[in-house]
């Protein structure tokens, strides 16, 4: 059960290697402890994550989870809550890829639009079911910013976020009267991994600053988050901006 | 697609029938599907058929935390069982249903010159949380908690029978595990409780306005005896050398001859108006140091020190009832009701918890110290000789480190939690402050080897296994 002041007792990673993921299971243990399962393909980087949570003092379950296995998340997920209830799930995991090589080379195209969208609604479903059963606990979505409004530069990727931003954004009113409470969060240019080497866009941030973004929205049951922040207003403008001018613009 | 066929009838069933609930503090709603029974069958009927996610009983929701919620399970609103069976007037013994409230039970009995021995900070609870919980007010150094009035309970179990439970009688071991039991042994449906008799309505009050702590507590402990309710209220704002300067006040069931000429026509008038209802529009943050600093003032001064004063049940026992739904001026984000018992001779925690609040700039308004007296039998009973301190903190940042930062001096102590109160520590905390649970759980388990009676709070305090 999610407390008075916003302690989860149990979280769920979907992507349990994912670095912005991580942030925010160590977040919310970093006030106290919970019960951790990780949902990732085994790996040593997922052991690595295992460890680090342990050594917080969480308790910590490996769950094999295959994105792209889309016949197995229905009892992947199921299994996920054989340990008791599960207060906050998160769906982070997701493919960036190569712009130009995913709109050129169909499979490309196709593993990230399976990856990011299809997975995700399909998760999405698993999740709502179980957590409607519950009647409690929060979903958190990580869609991003890339999603508001295609580029030139991201647009495959922009694609897949938009369609499973819409998805989680229907959710959010779907699960609304059973008690469940989804988080859609939309972050800019995140330093992780995914984006080494890739030349950051204004207003970027940290794995840790988004974190820390989430763990108030779970615990002010806030729908729909921006990280940073001031990203609402940049995005607001941006969508507005005349295709001439935003075709021109260095983002 | 069974499975997902299953799922779109269950999400269009439940969107008709689901109700959030709160608790009091107005924090962590979950959702359940609610149901009034009128009647025990209905009782059992609804027990026997509980999903996998349990049932549990509610009254009138006035617990600060998560013990009558129920998330993705069913919870019985116990207000639809209401009903005053019998008062005896000579023996003061009466039977009433568990979801008649104590104010509804007072308003009946004071007429027959019969007084509830046990009333806390609001009327507004029923009988079958007040058992549950096993409430305690003013008066505890003196008459115990709730449970040590009550003569017998009828008990809806989770198979769907009916038990007769008395404190020493067969089954006193499952009364005593209902009593402060959360309502997790069953549904209480009825009760007989043994009142107490009164010549009037009003109180001979002794207000003792203190200017700092120690000598409050000190003061406190002197001749509590001599009066039938003692508490005090305390400013956690000011610091300085007035830190916990308070109100001590002590009180005495007046007698018919001391009330004035006016007030004897009619000693046994029940007032306790309901003023006004707060709306649902407070902004969270309302309550910060400044209003703190002047509720505290205001608080202090117009309680100047006076002996004999003739108050009515309102004005002593419980000034806030005079507001509807008080608890809406903490905004939407709620509030949090910490507390907790220390032994005697473990006073000064008192003073550390509230030099930890004041250091990390948090602000209770309302705060309430008493000295409890014996404690019952209930392995669950919250009471036990000592010092118990509650107080209100608004939900906001800062506020989980520093409980927890609490949570540790008093267990330390040797102290506890009150369930009725709690919304956020841990199992580990409870198992510490109770050591009996183990116990309570054997009996428990035995009358609902199932695990059916199921709350957010068992879930979250792990108290069923």
């Amino acid at each position: 059960m999610i407390d008075a002041v916003g302690n989860p007792q149990s979280i769920l990673l979907l992507g349990g290697t994912s670095e912005i993921g991580l942030a925010v299971v160590e977040a919310f243990a970093s006030d106290r402890p919970l019960r951790v399962v990780l949902a990732a393909r085994p790996s040593s980087r997922l052991d690595e994550a295992q460890a680090r949570l342990e050594k917080l003092g969480c308790a910590v379950e490996q769950l094999p989870f295959d994105a792209l296995a889309l016949d197995t998340h229905a009892a992947t997920i199921g299994k996920a809550f054989t340990g008791g209830d599960i207060d906050v799930a998160v769906v982070a995991f997701g493919l960036l890829g190569d712009n130009e090589q995913a709109w050129t080379d169909v499979d490309t195209a196709v593993e990230l639009a399976q990856v990011n969208y299809t997975a995700a609604v399909s998760v999405g479903v698993a999740l709502g079911e179980k957590l409607t059963a519950q009647g409690h606990g929060s979903l958190v979505a990580f869609s991003s910013v890339a999603g508001e409004r295609a580029r030139r530069s991201n647009f495959v990727y922009g694609s897949t976020k938009a369609g499973m931003d819409a998805f989680y954004s229907g959710l959010t009113e779907a699960l609304r009267p059973s008690g469940v409470h989804v988080t859609v969060v939309r972050p800019g240019f995140v330093h992780t991994k995914m984006t080494e080497g890739l030349k950051p866009a204004p207003l970027s941030t940290t794995p840790d600053a988004v974190a820390a973004v989430v763990v108030d929205a779970v615990r002010s049951r806030k729908e729909l988050v921006w990280a940073p922040a001031p990203l609402r207003v940049v995005m607001s403008v941006l969508r507005h901006v005349p295709r001439v001018i935003f075709r021109r613009l260095p983002v | 697609m069974d499975a997902r066929a299953g799922f779109r009838t269950r999400v269009a069933w439940s969107a008709m029938s689901n109700t959030s609930l709160r608790g009091w503090g107005r924090t962590a709603p979950t959702t359940a599907r609610v149901t009034t029974p009128r009647t025990v069958d209905e009782v059992a009927a609804a027990v026997t058929s509980a999903g996998p996610r349990g049932v549990i009983a509610r009254g009138l929701g006035r617990s600060y935390g998560d013990p009558a919620q129920n998330a993705g399970g069913t919870v019985l609103d116990m207000t639809g069982m209401a009903a005053i069976h019998s008062i005896d007037a000579d023996s003061g013994r009466v039977v009433v249903d568990a979801g008649v409230s104590l104010d509804t039970l007072m308003r009946r009995a004071l007429p027959f010159g019969l007084w509830l021995p046990v009333l806390p900070g609001t009327r507004q609870v029923t009988i079958g949380g007040a058992i549950g919980a096993d409430i305690h007010g003013k008066a505890h150094h003196v008459v115990g908690s709730f449970g040590n009035h009550v003569r017998a309970l009828t008990l809806v179990t989770a198979d769907g029978t009916t038990h007769e439970l008395t404190p020493d009688g067969e089954g006193s071991d499952l009364f005593w595990a209902t009593v402060g039991g959360m309502g997790l042994t069953g549904v209480v449906v009825r009760a007989e409780l043994a009142l107490h008799h009164v010549e009037t309505a009003y109180f001979t009050v002794d207000t003792e306005q203190i200017d700092n702590l120690a000598d409050l507590m000190e003061r406190q402990t002197q001749d509590d005896e001599l009066y039938a309710e003692s508490v005090s209220w305390f400013d956690a704002v000011t610091t300085g050398p007035h830190f916990g300067r308070g109100i001590l006040m002590r009180a005495n069931h007046a007698t018919l001859a001391e009330l004035p000429p006016k007030l004897r026509a009619n000693p046994l008038k029940f007032d306790a108006p309901q003023l006004l209802t707060v709306p649902d529009v407070f902004p969270p943050g309302l309550l910060n140091k400044l209003t703190g600093k002047l509720f505290s003032e205001a608080w202090y001064r117009k309680s100047p020190t006076k002996f004999g004063a003739i108050q009515n049940i309102t004005q002593f026992l419980h000034p806030l009832d005079i507001i509807g739904e008080w608890n809406r001026g903490y905004g939407p984000r709620g509030f949090l009701q910490y507390q907790f018992v220390v032994p005697l001779d473990r006073g000064d925690v008192i003073r550390t918890v509230l030099e930890r609040m004041t250091a990390a700039g948090q602000v209770s308004a309302l705060n309430v110290l008493k000295r409890f007296g014996e404690g019952n039998r209930a392995p669950l009973s919250f009471p036990k000789p000592g010092w118990t301190l509650c107080v209100d903190i608004p939900v906001g940042p800062g506020l989980n480190a520093l409980c927890n930062e609490l949570d540790v001096i008093v267990l330390d102590a040797g102290g506890r939690h009150y369930l009725a109160k709690e919304s956020r520590t841990t199992p580990e905390a409870i198992r510490r402050g109770y050591p009996r649970l183990d116990e309570w759980r054997k009996v428990r388990d035995a009358a609902d080897p199932q695990g059916v009676f199921a709350s957010d709070m068992s879930r979250r305090l792990e108290l069923t296994a």
